[in-house]
């Protein structure tokens, strides 16, 4: 086998063993693989922007969450089904990751990170302060009968399943095919050395502008899915913290690595919930693994794999 | 409240604000300018400051000014020392590495975060004030017998809310003291203009950087000492201190101390009025749009000047 | 044909003239050195024809056309190229990768591929295609910068000190690199090898303190007073 065929077998092969675990997996984790795969799809997302481009966002929860809203605000008050629905939510993800691509791109390194923290945590603000469509906190619930997309029960496990599975494998395709070409490889370049990519005569801010849209995109169909599939819309995932956790995914997976986003899901989602058992102060998990990761293993796991054994693993 | 008392309570319980504030914020400021680190965790070195001041306060006993005045004394020392730790094992050890700070430091808040959740709980504490003499303000008015001052109903301020303002004062002028007139302020302003240079003179810059992020974190805890008899100690209270100290700093002028007082002030009184008259949500919007847009148009700062 | 001109252009940092007033003219096939001492300013006019660096007044025109207030990515894509003085090769990516960024630009599919192999094996450097760009000798990565300029297949190419670093043999392969190359494509050497410079250089143009001391063929500029004045004098 060729080594890209060897690579596209890896992937897809996941991609397999996903589909096949729905039925031999217990009713519980089940339900979190389901969770966990949109959760990895907005990780391939961010990782499109961190891990390919180089540019640390701290404000993804605002595509996230612009996904999310734009999907759920319309079936609850504009009464749209909900196919239209995940569009507008996806559109929204785009538009708004266009707009502060715009904004943002002008800035670099920490200016970067905290421009985009700022405009997100003023999306996050906003939330709150229209609380009267979007109540807050508290959130809204998307009942079970405006959930049926083209006749499919989504609040059904097995179909919540099945579409988690199919944004994710679709998400992760495009990755795969995204950083295997010409446009992917010289994002790679712009995060090794952005002046020297220029003067080879590409347009970095373009290349730029793109990437974030796209990683918005996909992080908004992440937001949207995730409200539809589990009929619930709150501003915490507009908060902060939903800014943090794709960093720390990404970062426990291997930033640069199609498979890391969902390996870092993955192991994150289990350690937290492991934990949980043991405190509510789940999140020190997730502090205590950023800062280790950072120390010691800034590479993340699918990363370190790449270094020691398959060096050209994408 | 008729409008113009209500603007001058506004404008008090915004200066109490802004005193507290400008300590937080300069704290941040003194780290970003010397250390080049944007420390996320600094809102948690401020909640880690209310919440010892909490402890030492409840096991002090006797007169409510003897716990206080410990808690002033102990809280930002400990919180110092935390930070100094955290610079030698942490920062250190990423050699500073802008980015990687920033991560790290995300880290580090949810780890003291949620430390003090499993210990101190998730209730809201209060301290108690050493001082709170309730002082009624006048207010003028042209009446029929011309000019005279009265006391409208809810005009009032306390003794203790003023030696607030006194104290962040008093405090800040001393760092600036310390910054210009000592030696280890010409170190870490020597440390501040060229990290290499100052350690081909033989500056210990690794002291002066653990140093500095002690001190940026002891003038942090400092502040929400003096707040705790006002708020109450929460785990959750430092997320707020940090946006406001992040928008002070940034519209500063990163790394300048005056700059840094100066938005303080603006932030701080611009804050307590706009809250007053709109909603406070609605304040923090306009707030952190405005630092991102100043971020991407006039990076250094409104009140700072271009540096080559 | 003139390629490549410059009317007037000057540049000041802070108050401090590192370019003054340089009219520049380069006609097509031609191979030109540039020369001076350190500090003349030689980086900085390169820097403003290629689109670096922003000129604080004055023009630049390429094949006939006014380009100052073109951003760099588009003077590059109107053929020209430009290697940098201090290597700045992706370090962490495989020479044939390194390659194909610059190849790619103008091509696709199998094409790059073929660019890629031309490029390299012209610079010699096809035994170490599959390494990463990091792990060559600095003599290789200097070469690896030529063979992405080389790539490019550009009209004007631009080389800022190509033999600094570089072994006695890579030179004579370096010089004999250009001599093939002259004709085709026109060249502007930033040099201070005078060896490499009588070798290869049509014309040479002398830079002191910002301005053109001298130009004329290298015989001329060899024996030119003005000009050992400036090497021996200030240099």
């Amino acid at each position: 086998m060729s080594a890209s065929a060897r690579i596209i077998a890896l992937h897809l092969g996941l991609l397999v063993l996903l589909f096949a675990l729905q039925f031999i997996l217990p009713a519980y984790h089940h339900g979190n693989l389901a969770r966990i795969m949109v959760l990895a799809t907005y990780a391939v997302g961010y990782n499109i922007l961190f891990g390919y481009t180089g540019l640390l966002s701290l404000g993804h929860a605002l595509f996230f969450a612009a996904g999310m809203y734009g999907m759920g605000l319309t079936i609850q008050h504009m009464g749209f089904t909900p196919a239209p629905a995940l569009i507008v939510g996806i559109l929204a993800g785009a538009l708004v990751s266009g707009a502060l691509a715009l904004l943002a791109l002008r800035t670099v390194g920490v200016s970067f990170m905290i421009v985009t923290l700022m405009f997100a945590q003023a999306g996050y603000l906003t939330v709150l302060y229209f609380g009267e469509y979007t109540r807050g906190d508290e959130g809204f619930v998307i009942q079970q009968a405006q959930r049926i997309l083209w006749g499919i029960d989504l609040s059904d496990a097995t179909n919540r399943y099945f579409a988690a599975w199919a944004l994710f494998s679709v998400s992760f395709i495009v990755s795969l095919w995204l950083v295997r070409s010409p446009f992917g490889r010289t994002l790679v370049a712009i995060r090794e050395n952005e002046e020297r990519v220029r003067m080879l005569g590409y347009d970095t801010y373009r290349h730029k502008l793109a990437a974030m849209v796209i990683s918005g995109t996909i992080s908004a169909a992440a937001g949207a899915f995730y409200g539809l599939l589990f009929g619930y819309a709150g501003a915490s995932f507009a908060s902060v913290q939903y800014s943090i956790f794709p960093l720390l995914w990404v970062l426990l997976g291997g930033a640069g690595t199609v498979l890391g986003p969902f390996v870092g899901t993955l192991f994150m989602f289990y350690l937290i919930d492991l934990s949980s058992g043991v405190t509510s102060a789940y999140l020190l998990i997730a502090g205590l693994a950023l800062v280790l990761l950072t120390l010691f293993a800034p590479q993340g796991l699918v990363g370190e794999i790449r270094r020691r054994i398959w060096k050209d693993l994408p | 409240m008729e409008f113009g008392p209500h603007l001058l309570l506004a404008t008090l319980e915004g200066a109490v604000t802004a005193a507290v504030l400008a300590l937080t914020a300069v704290g941040l400021s003194l780290v970003f300018g010397v250390m080049r680190v944007v420390n996320i965790a600094h809102g948690e070195f401020y909640m880690l400051g209310a919440v010892i001041a909490w402890y030492v306060a409840h096991m002090m006993g006797g007169h409510p000014a003897l716990g206080f005045f410990a808690a002033l004394v102990l809280a930002p020392l400990l919180v110092g020392a935390i930070a100094v730790l955290a610079d030698i094992t942490i920062l250190k050890r990423l050699d500073y590495d802008p980015e990687r700070t920033i991560v790290a430091t995300i880290g580090l808040l949810y780890i003291i975060q949620q430390l003090t959740l499993m210990t101190y709980g998730p209730e809201a504490r209060p301290v108690e004030a050493p001082f709170n003499t309730r002082i009624a303000l006048p207010w003028f008015e042209w009446g029929e017998d011309g000019f005279q001052f009265y006391y409208p109903w809810g005009l009032s301020t306390t003794s203790y809310k003023l030696a607030v303002i006194g104290a962040a004062a008093a405090v800040l002028l001393g760092v600036w003291a310390m910054m210009a007139r000592t030696k280890i302020g010409l170190l870490m302003r020597a440390t501040q203009a060229d990290r290499d240079m100052a350690l081909a003179f033989g500056i210990p810059v690794e002291r002066v950087y653990a140093l500095v992020f002690g001190i940026g974190a002891a003038l942090a805890a400092l502040g929400a000492v003096l707040i705790v008899p006002i708020q109450q100690a929460h785990y959750l209270m430092g997320a707020d201190p940090l946006l406001l100290a992040f928008i002070v700093v940034i519209i500063g002028g990163l790394g300048s101390l005056p700059g840094t007082v100066l938005a303080a002030l603006f932030i701080g009184l611009s804050d307590g009025i706009i809250s007053v008259f709109f909603s406070p949500t609605l304040a923090k919007i306009l707030a952190t749009l405005l630092v991102g847009l100043v971020l991407v148009w006039r990076p250094q700062g409104l009140f700072g000047t271009r540096t080559a | 044909m003139t390629l490549l001109s410059t009317r007037g252009l000057s540049k000041s940092f802070d108050g401090l003239q590192a370019v003054t007033n340089v009219d520049f003219d380069l006609p097509q096939g031609e191979v030109r050195a540039l020369i001076g001492p350190n500090g003349a300013g030689k980086t900085t006019l390169v820097g403003m024809i290629c689109g670096r660096i922003e000129p604080t007044s004055g023009r630049v025109q390429f094949d006939g056309q006014e380009i100052t207030s073109l951003p760099a990515h588009a003077r590059i894509m109107r053929g020209m190229a430009y290697t940098f003085q201090i290597t700045s090769v992706f370090a962490r990516l495989p020479v044939t990768e390194n390659v194909a960024l610059a190849a790619r630009r103008r091509l696709t599919g199998r094409a790059v591929d073929q660019a890629v192999e031309d490029a390299l094996a012209r610079v010699g450097l096809t035994d170490e295609a599959h390494e990463e760009a990091g792990n060559l000798s600095y003599g290789h990565q200097r070469l690896l910068e030529i063979a992405m300029g080389l790539a490019q297949s550009p009209r004007l190419l631009i080389l800022d000190e190509p033999t600094q670093g570089l072994s006695e043999g890579e030179i004579d392969d370096f010089k004999a690199l250009i001599r093939e190359l002259a004709g085709d494509t026109t060249i502007l050497l930033i040099e201070h090898n005078m060896n490499v410079v009588m070798e290869t250089a049509d014309q040479v143009s002398v830079l002191n303190f910002g301005e053109i001391l001298a130009e004329g063929t290298p015989q001329e500029i060899h024996k030119n007073d003005a000009v050992q004045a400036a090497y021996l004098g200030t240099g």
